[in-house]
């Protein structure tokens, strides 16, 4: 066994120990094990998933292996569960593989609390009325359903569960927390000792942007009864007043600060995301609420309380033209203040916890601690059931969709995708399965189709003739292509919610192989 | 479910593709066996890199039809592939990748033939690439994508309307990952920007200046680049720093740590000092499978034509949600690359010497240790050592004499320039025109000029 650190180096640069910690101790159920399924897990089981279980009651043919890597010409007549954990376990010694021999349709009827004991319930190439069953099933047990579908050059990935918080969302681009609109005392004071007309040259090209602007701001400020530039006149005076304190063309510190000096203007307090987070009902916690929400609370207490309007300080700065000296001292006045922030936020939540009936030490600092760097980045996922969806679909959505250039594909998919299960519950194949059919089976997946428009309220709405035709062309067809392609969405989105890292998506993907033109409905 | 079943066929799911007519579909899309028996027996893909992206591709086209693939890789296999290049295990570790892989997927796929390269991509002939019907790429680096795109357009040729000629297109699907992001695109030169018409979409790498790692530290990044830029040649002078000896690693991360504890700068890990040193880019196997998959499908499209095309640019972005855009990219009309090639206009005295001279001086061009070859024939070559003593002796020989004394025609060149102030290979297209000769005066063909 090679050490796995080296081994996952690749990926624990994404998602760091914690991340693969939580990814080696899940559990994931897999339901069907064609190419959709087995590529999903393939993914899961090479970056160290904890165990697997492949259910699927059905016999390798001759045809499974034209589109599964994961059988060969030995399995042939074979349970495909017990061939495709095989090849499955081959990839990673370190996952516990098992299988069931049994059809998930079976096991959903007979057995549903067979679902309770995984962390995740990946079900693929289920038909609708499966869907309906298993995700009931999943929702009452609180375990994290994701279903996933290729069909021909289509199909959909669609995540299913309560409700998924995410502390270390990692978004891309996100402001870095400056405090340039409103510096606390510290920060004001290390700036007032430093000063700007120093003589020394390359003193003067090596004072950080941040001190910069905090003592132009000042200086603003004290000029303008206490407020900062707001208007777009006053912005370009403010950084008028920059540019006259550059000595020569080669500052870059002073270019930094013009560039930054929007961070000055922004607006301060908190966004309007986090505060419909605070707001949440949830946050009024009780001895049932969840570590992230008893966090949460902590939070609202801390805005109106300490923290002036604003979150606990994220702490870290970004790199920036400064000496050595200086960046360092700068450094350190945030890290001081991010660590002041842990401390009254943590003892908020000792007291929350205490209050609740819980043991107030029963969330580690550790856990304090990166939700105080992350603060400003708190993500809530929320799925509506999918019977709810099927159902009453969002209306306006779903029209303004059909009638959207960009959309028309993606949700025409979404409709036909319904539609071919409607079909098969009411003629025994799925439209286009079987060549002879095929003349007939058009017409029959046209008016089915209108008929679940009917069904959703959106009367009158048709659907491309073209892609219709299209649909039954590809009968059912599971590609390998189109498989490795939606199992490696479902793939990583089963990552993203193990490892509660990043953003899953919202509604559902539909994958559109025709053109890529792949579109989330919300639906 | 149903009545009558089928022929057990290993084709099951594809043959619904393949077999019958649609409507979204290529102009030249003909359903019937006679395409999937085509494209097995005669389609001949090559997949560049046996990595990440190649390991999947392999996979993916044999599942996906096509029997006869090629894969070339100089890499051998490294623990640290292990969590996405499936094909390798561990007791592969040292192994050549191209190898290794082509073996796993011939053991899986039976009827499937998979010739393994285990090279540098300029190592081979130019006439090797031609003999593949499309390139698929699987690579890391912009380097080697630039230097494929530039051997796939050689063999490009326009008609006297500057029109590509079709039988000339070389198609290319390419595909690359960062973490949780990736593209996948198109690219039929002459048709779709080829890759040096859209280089502007890789930026330059960032380099942090020197002044800044020597003076005025202040990210653990600029310890260990100190450690690694400067340090390493002040003390090992001769020795070339290499970043796959662990012994050369551990120094400059203990250099880089001493320096970070005398500036007070904290963050310096082993871990990070080989991400900053080798430049190590994050890989996950879910982002190889989506981009890989979507490159295969298109490849499938290319030989085909049964579903309409990716045109031409696929970006893909997993961190927050799913976002995948289509963006149709132009070509670069002056594209030195994809365009006509470019126009030199030389005396028919030139020897072919003072040609090789011409092009290093060339403002377009600034190619140093150029081989020549036309129609196919190597007039010159620099390398190796025989057949540059084979070819020596047309150096003297005048290039109107040796080209078969044509008054105009395509000329391929294969040197070094440099660019960023960095050395590459590359391969490029030129139109010589013989000043002097029948019908030059007139010439308005000469567009990419």
């Amino acid at each position: 066994m090679a050490e796995p650190k080296v081994k996952y180096d690749r990926q624990l640069r994404i998602w760091g120990e914690q991340g693969q910690a939580a990814l080696e101790k899940s559990s994931i159920c897999l339901l069907n094990s064609g190419p959709t399924g087995s590529e999903t897990l393939k993914n899961l089981v090479l970056g160290g998933i904890g165990s697997i279980t492949v259910v699927d009651g059905s016999k390798v043919e001759e045809g499974d292996l034209g589109n599964n890597f994961m059988v060969d010409e030995s399995s042939i007549g074979q349970s495909k569960a017990k061939c495709v954990c095989s090849f499955l376990q081959e990839l990673n010694d370190a996952v516990k593989a098992k299988f069931i021999e049994e059809y998930p349709e079976e096991l959903i009827e007979t057995n549903p609390s067979f679902f309770s004991q995984f962390t995740l319930v990946v079900a693929t190439q289920l038909v609708e009325d499966s869907m309906i069953k298993l995700d009931r099933i999943c929702r009452e047990a609180n375990v994290i359903l994701i279903f996933a579908r290729s069909y021909g050059l289509a199909g959909f990935v669609r995540i299913s569960f309560k409700e998924h918080t995410v502390i270390e969302s990692k978004p891309e681009h996100f402001l870095d927390d400056l405090r340039l609109n409103n510096p606390w005392p510290e920060l004001k004071s290390l700036a007032e000792g430093i000063e700007l007309n120093v003589q020394d040259p390359v003193a003067h090209k090596h004072i950080p942007y941040v001190i910069i602007l905090v003592k132009v701001a000042d200086e603003w400020a004290k000029s303008h009864g206490g407020a900062l530039p707001s208007t777009r006149e006053e912005k370009r005076e403010f950084k008028e007043l920059i540019k006259a304190r550059m000595r020569g063309q080669d500052e870059d510190n002073y270019k930094e600060a013009i560039e930054a000096s929007f961070k000055v203007f922004s607006p301060q307090g908190i966004s309007s995301d986090l505060q419909q987070i605070v707001n949440d009902s949830s946050a009024e916690v009780d001895s049932n609420s969840s570590d992230f929400w008893v966090l949460v609370a902590a939070l609202k207490e801390f805005i109106a309380n300490e923290g002036g309007g604003e979150t606990p300080l994220e702490g870290s700065i970004p790199d920036m033209t400064s000496s050595t000296e200086q960046y360092v001292n700068l450094q350190n006045i945030y890290q001081k203040k991010a660590e002041a922030d842990i401390v009254a936020i943590e003892r908020r939540v000792r007291s929350i916890l205490k209050k609740i009936g819980r043991d107030s030490n029963s969330i580690p600092r550790t856990t304090i601690k990166s939700f105080c760097k992350n603060s400003r980045k708190l993500k809530i996922c929320r799925f509506r059931l999918i019977e709810d969806e099927f159902n009453s679909p969002n209306l306006p959505e779903l029209q303004k969709y059909l009638t959207d250039e960009d959309f028309s594909t993606a949700v025409g998919i979404y409709i036909l995708l319904r539609a071919v299960d409607r079909f098969a519950a009411n003629y025994n194949s799925f439209p286009g399965q079987y060549e002879s059919a095929m003349e007939e089976d058009i017409p029959r997946l046209k008016s089915t189709a209108s008929g679940l428009l009917n069904d959703l309220g959106c009367n009158g709405a048709t659907l491309a003739e073209d892609l219709i035709n299209e649909m039954c062309r590809f009968g059912a067809a599971e590609l390998h292509a189109v498989a490795a392609l939606v199992g490696g969405i479902a793939s990583q989105e089963i990552i993203k919610l193990i490892t509660r890292q990043f953003v899953p998506m919202s509604g559902t993907f539909i994958f559109n192989g025709i053109d890529h033109k792949s579109q989330l409905l919300s639906l | 479910m149903a009545d009558t079943s089928p022929q057990p066929s290993r084709s099951r799911d594809l043959d619904k593709l393949l077999l019958r007519p649609g409507n979204l579909v290529g102009p030249r899309f003909e359903p019937g066996p006679e395409t999937r028996d085509d494209l097995q027996a005669y389609a001949r893909v090559l997949v560049v890199g046996a990595g990440g992206l190649g390991c999947e591709l392999l996979k993916d086209l044999a599942l996906t039809g096509f029997r006869n693939l090629d894969v070339i890789d100089m890499d051998r296999i490294e623990v640290t592939n292990l969590n996405r290049q499936f094909l390798f295990r561990l007791e592969d570790v040292g192994k050549p990748k191209a190898e290794v892989a082509a073996k796993r997927v011939m053991e899986r796929i039976s009827g499937v033939n998979i010739v393994p390269h285990f090279c540098r991509i300029e190592d081979k002939d130019i006439s090797f690439y031609n003999d593949f019907n499309i390139i698929a790429l699987g690579l890391d680096s912009i380097e080697a994508r630039s230097y494929i795109n530039g051997v796939a357009c050689s063999f490009l040729e326009y008609d006297s309307y500057n029109n590509p000629r079709e039988e000339t297109i070389k198609p290319m699907v390419d595909g690359g990952t960062e973490g949780f992001k990736g593209h996948a695109r198109v690219i039929l030169p002459g048709i779709t920007p080829c890759f040096e018409c859209t280089i502007w979409l890789f930026p330059p790498q960032v380099k942090f200046p020197l002044c800044t790692l020597a003076e005025t530290p202040r990210t653990a990044a600029h310890c260990i680049e100190y450690a690694h830029l400067i340090k390493w040649n002040e003390v090992h002078g001769g020795t070339a720093f290499d970043p796959d000896d662990p012994e050369h690693m551990k120094w400059v991360y203990n250099e880089a740590l001493k320096r970070a504890e005398l500036f007070g700068i904290p963050g310096v890990t082993y871990s990070l000092t080989q991400g900053v040193v080798k430049n190590i880019i994050p890989a996950i196997a879910s982002t190889n499978a989506i981009i890989s998959a979507a490159c295969a499908l298109e490849t499938l499209k290319i030989a085909t034509e049964c579903s309409k095309t990716l045109s031409n640019y696929l970006s893909y972005n997993g961190t927050q949600g799913v976002h995948t855009k289509v963006t149709e990219f132009e070509r670069d009309k002056d594209c030195l690359v994809c365009g006509p090639g470019v126009l030199i206009e030389v005396e028919p005295s030139v020897t072919l010497q003072k040609f090789i001279y011409l092009l290093e001086e060339h403002p377009k061009l600034w190619l140093s240790r150029a081989s020549v070859s036309h129609q196919g024939k190597n007039l010159y070559l620099q390398a190796p050592t025989v057949l540059e003593e084979m070819t020596r002796s047309n150096l003297s020989q005048t290039l109107f004499n040796l080209m078969g004394k044509v008054t105009r025609d395509i000329v391929h060149v294969n040197g070094t320039a440099t660019k960023n102030d960095q050395k590459i290979s590359c391969m490029r297209k030129l139109l010589v025109v013989f000043k002097g000769t029948d019908g030059v005066a007139d010439m308005d063909t000469a567009g990419g000029a």
